[in-house]
């Protein structure tokens, strides 16, 4: 079993066992061993292709892995049971360009529910997009689209954040702000897995809370 | 989770997508004029004369209908699968075969039953008796539905595979094949003074049982396609 190094000995929030992932019997990734506790951002590196996004996907539940397991709170992973608790940042965004900014973000919010104290105006606040709430999305820049996409999963009242790429198309300050955002996510008590390939992470500032875990990627990822 | 959850997550899918066809509403009146076009088509292959037309109007009526369903149904989820909404609605909380069967619902009133409402006018320029046309829109609301339905599922097959329109087709028509059976058989025997309650009743139960099971194929066809 996997060591919990904290001194508390509540579960891990997600934990991956010999976590693999195949497709036509061709590795996509894995096995893969790994834990992710709450208070904690891991970022998971690996080059283009190297599996990252199929790994975000198989966590989120809309692949079945193909060989290990995934544990939340310890416990196997049902489908039911993962959909209320992780909010997915994938390469598509999930925005619906004929829509405003915050017509998608009450949608997200009628559909994955919508975090205590927060609501779709101040979540727009929050990633730098005030007054941008009745421009339609499709006319916004693939920056701000990203910042939209980030308000979605600010707004879902889930603990686990897997995002997929969260600094691609983002300027400097961008960057900052998802390095702002993971940090208040930690301390409140959530997790997230985010990848990137490396050329933007560590741009501006150290983001103290990222911790590398290179083996989980780098190590195992053929 | 805030309570009302299943209920308000329909809800908030049933808005966005009536705003989102609102908001390309000329794209709305494509299916209109293509089942327009393609009954002005007959009477020029075939010759105006009415008696000729009469007899075949309401088959001609069903099968430019059909059609134009056919090519509008291709945009039930393309968008959604394209901008990775479809994603969030398979992660989303709520039962996916529910939120798909709003989908499809409004996909229904928004592309079939303008369709529906045309169909009178339609009719008209094939001379259909005016006695057969109440059957004929009854026909219609039992058919288009459960053409939805069955569409449905072929769509969530296929949709992600690019250039799927063809293959499409091709899996949706045998299934379309009873429908239209039924459905032109119902004004066919109405207008030869027959009775039609039999086909009418017929559609009505196999829509009762679509409406029970093409969302829960649905879902799991989507499931199949997003991975």
């Amino acid at each position: 079993m996997h060591e919990i190094t904290d001194s508390d000995h509540r579960p891990a929030l997600l934990q991956a066992i010999g976590l693999g992932f195949a497709r036509n019997d061709e590795p996509i990734f894995g096995p893969l061993d790994f834990a992710l506790h709450a208070g904690e951002v891991v970022l998971m590196e690996g080059d283009n292709g190297a599996g990252k996004t199929t790994l975000l996907r198989v966590l989120s539940g809309l692949l079945a892995p193909t060989s290990g397991e995934i544990r939340l709170h310890g416990a196997p992973l049902r489908l039911a049971d993962l959909s209320p608790q992780v909010a997915l940042l994938s390469h598509q965004g999930g925005l619906k360009h004929d829509l405003t900014a915050l017509e998608n973000l009450r949608f997200a919010a009628g559909l994955h529910g919508q975090r205590k104290g927060i609501s779709p105006h101040s979540a727009l606040a929050a990633v730098g997009l005030d007054g941008y709430g009745e421009v339609l999305v499709r006319q916004l820049s693939a920056g701000q689209k990203k910042r939209v996409a980030l308000a979605r999963v600010l707004l879902a009242p889930v603990g686990l954040w897997l995002l997929d790429e969260p600094y691609a198309n983002l300027d400097r300050g961008g960057i900052e702000l998802v390095n702002r955002l993971l940090e208040r996510h930690a301390h409140d008590g959530g997790a997230a897995l985010i990848t990137s390939h490396g050329a933007y992470a560590y741009t501006s500032g150290t983001p103290r809370r990222i911790a590398l875990r290179a083996q989980a990627a780098t190590g195992a990822v053929r | 989770m805030k309570p009302g959850g299943t209920a308000g997550a329909c809800a908030a899918l049933v808005r966005r997508d009536l705003t989102l066809v609102w908001r390309r509403r000329g794209d709305a009146l494509n299916p209109i004029l293509f089942a327009l076009m393609v009954v002005a088509l007959f009477p020029l292959a075939l010759g105006p004369e009415p008696e000729q037309l009469r007899r075949i109007a309401a088959g001609i009526v069903f099968v430019a209908l059909l059609l134009a369903g056919l090519l509008a149904l291709d945009t039930l989820f393309r968008s959604d699968y394209e901008d990775g909404s479809l994603e969030q609605l398979v992660l989303s909380p709520h039962p996916l075969a529910l939120l798909l069967a709003c989908k499809i619902a409004v996909h229904w009133l928004t592309t079939a039953l303008p369709l529906i409402a045309v169909a009178p006018l339609l009719g008209e320029m094939l001379h259909l008796p005016v006695a057969v046309r109440g059957v004929l829109l009854l026909a219609l609301l039992l058919a288009t539905p459960l053409l939805s339905l069955l569409g449905a599922v072929c769509v969530a097959l296929t949709v992600g595979m690019h250039r799927s329109g063809m293959l499409l087709a091709l899996l949706v028509l045998p299934l379309y094949v009873p429908v239209l059976i039924f459905g032109a058989g119902a004004c066919n025997a109405a207008q030869a003074g027959l009775p039609f309650l039999a086909p009418l009743l017929w559609l009505a139960a196999a829509l009762v049982l679509a409406l029970v099971l093409a969302p829960l194929a649905c879902a799991a066809a989507l499931r199949i396609s997003i991975s």
